[in-house]
């Protein structure tokens, strides 16, 4: 090919490295489950379909299932709730700003095992100060009902500022004139922000909503430091089901089923919010 | 004025949702282990650094604080080179199928790591890289490569053309104009880009619990995890094990905010 300027060579040592590290697992993942393999005994035989109907008969994946889609509705719901709050009131102008908002991003940037480490002993029964704060003496990460939202509420916790962060900067391309025009017109505080900042944030909100609602139904780490799945399996998500069925029992077959919906579920979520993105933006550009 | 008294107000709770727990687990990491399980449990009447001194004694932490090290500062430079390098090309040069390779790489971001945690692990055992650092460097150069070529495409393509043409007028060719000038003129956005990933991998969790094995390759996040705790939790130690491997990323975020605010826009809304 001549293109004078050889631009392939700058680009191919990154899509060979993205192809062998994420492409090529992909594939190999789907040529697993549809395996019987475990690796202890080095069995590895072809069985087609039968683990994705296994699947369909087991409780524990539609438990799995039933958890990551309440996990996911319920953060990002409240997510984008106090992430919208904290953007709105960092966006005033006020003294030490650069200061607030270091402070801000401090959840964000903490690793999530030690965040799960710090609210498993905020929430501790005995010793914990939430329960001292709250004046209860409720078992958090030990009854079903409250393990899994104190898990949300973690969740919340740390990717607050992420959001918030999106937001702030979709509400500073705002132009300062629609303001204005607005409090001529007499428009209150609500008025204005429905009518004027809630529509021009979309496309952000379409944004932090892609980003946060993927992240969040791939939860591995927060969930698995912090309750292990327990208790009884509660607060047991699909990446967690599939960890434990990968590298505590070793059915790399049926394991990999489990990956594969994952990874399933996943591309239907990014191609909805896609369709959505590019159906607003069609609609933007044909207004013009 | 009573409008601004209120606005301090929420501030105020702002900054303590968000730094509240931290400084509660620094409170827990200076208290003695008589002063845990006392309640109030509020503040505490002595202070002591044991619980510092303990973590490094007898525990292979320094070792796993090195690890953690190692890995992210090889992923950082890794990643930026390797990225940097496809979004010149990108940004800069011909290549055939610019959008669809842009695509690709954003959808890369978007898998889900336990997709590929089996097939992976299959793999890196097959090449004898188990617990090893180069299992956990390879797997989050990839995996951080998306975010750097967003970026960095983004830095580049504000560079003036001009400035790489007037360059290869005087004989520079491709790969010069690369490192002599397009590489120093976007200083800002490759270390706003390395911050990023830096943080990414000293925080990852998932590859390197199923990668390593031993204290030889293991990570900051899977040594908090693992824990040791036979048959009490040691609250005061974990504490203190969390401070200490939270200190470096406190320090990136009150020195860089604006950088890295900068970048996870730019990473994530123009994508």
């Amino acid at each position: 090919m001549r293109n004078g300027e050889g631009g392939n060579r700058f680009v191919i040592p990154a899509l060979i490295l993205l192809s062998f590290v994420t492409i090529y697992p992909i594939i190999y993942v789907f040529y697993l489950s549809i395996h019987r393999k475990l690796l202890i005994f080095d069995i590895s035989r072809f069985v087609g379909f039968e683990n994705y109907l296994f699947l369909l008969k087991d409780d524990r994946f539609w438990n799995a299932l039933k958890n990551t889609a309440y996990f996911t509705g319920v953060s990002v719901s409240l997510e984008l709730l106090f992430g919208l709050y904290i953007a709105l009131l960092l966006n005033m102008s006020f003294r030490l700003k650069g200061l607030i908002r270091a402070i801000v991003l401090i959840p964000w940037a903490i690793p999530t095992v030690v965040s799960a480490r710090m609210w498993e002993w905020i929430y501790n029964t005995d010793f914990g100060i939430l329960n001292y704060i709250v004046g209860t003496k409720i078992n958090w990460l030990g009854s079903p009902f409250w393990a899994m939202n104190a898990a949300v509420f973690m969740d919340v916790w740390k990717t607050t500022p992420f959001v918030a962060i999106l937001l702030m900067a979709g509400l500073q391309v705002i132009p300062r004139e629609l303001y204005q025009a607005a409090r001529v017109d007499g428009a209150g505080n609500w008025a204005t922000f429905r009518r004027i900042t809630l529509p021009l944030l979309k496309p952000v909100i379409l944004v932090v909503l892609i980003f946060r609602t993927l992240d969040a139904f791939r939860v591995f780490d927060a969930i698995y430091v912090l309750t292990g799945g327990g208790p009884a399996n509660t607060t047991e998500t699909l990446s967690i089901y599939a960890y434990k069925v990968l590298f505590q029992t070793l059915q790399f077959g049926y394991g990999s089923t489990l990956s594969v919906i994952v990874f399933l579920c996943i591309g239907c979520i990014s191609i909805f919010y896609i369709r959505i993105l590019s159906r607003g933006m069609n609609r933007r550009s044909r207004s013009k | 004025m009573i409008k601004r008294v209120g606005f301090y107000v929420l501030l105020i709770l702002v900054v303590i949702y968000c730094s509240g727990p931290l400084l509660w687990q620094f409170i827990t990491s200076l208290k003695p282990d008589s002063e845990l399980t006392r309640i109030p449990p509020v503040f505490p009447e002595s202070l002591t650094i044991r619980h510092y001194i303990s973590i490094f004694e007898g525990h292979p932490f320094l070792r796993i604080i090195l690890n953690s090290a190692i890995v992210a500062s090889f992923t950082t430079i890794s990643s930026l080179i390797i990225g940097s390098l496809c979004a010149f090309g990108l940004a800069k040069l011909k290549v055939r199928y610019k959008a669809l390779i842009l695509g690709f790489v954003l959808s890369v971001s978007m898998f889900p790591p336990i997709a590929t945690v089996s097939p992976l692990y299959i793999i890196i055992r097959a090449l004898g890289l188990r617990d090893t650092w180069w299992s956990l460097i390879i797997t989050y150069t990839t995996f951080s490569l998306p975010l750097s070529i967003w970026i960095l495409t983004n830095f580049f393509r504000e560079i003036p053309d001009e400035i790489y043409l007037a360059a290869r007028v005087d004989g520079c060719s491709p790969f010069q104009v690369f490192y002599r000038i397009m590489f120093p003129l976007s200083a800002p956005g490759i270390f706003t880009t390395a911050i990023l990933v830096f943080i990414f991998s000293w925080n990852e969790f998932l590859f390197a619990l199923t990668f390593t094995s031993t204290p030889a390759s293991r990570t900051i996040p899977v040594g908090i995890a693992l824990f040791p705790g036979l048959h009490e939790i040691p609250w005061g130690d974990i504490a203190a094990a969390s401070v200490v491997v939270t200190i470096p990323l406190i320090i990136l975020v009150f020195a860089f905010q604006r950088r890295i605010i900068e970048g996870l826009t730019a990473g994530a809304v123009k994508g």
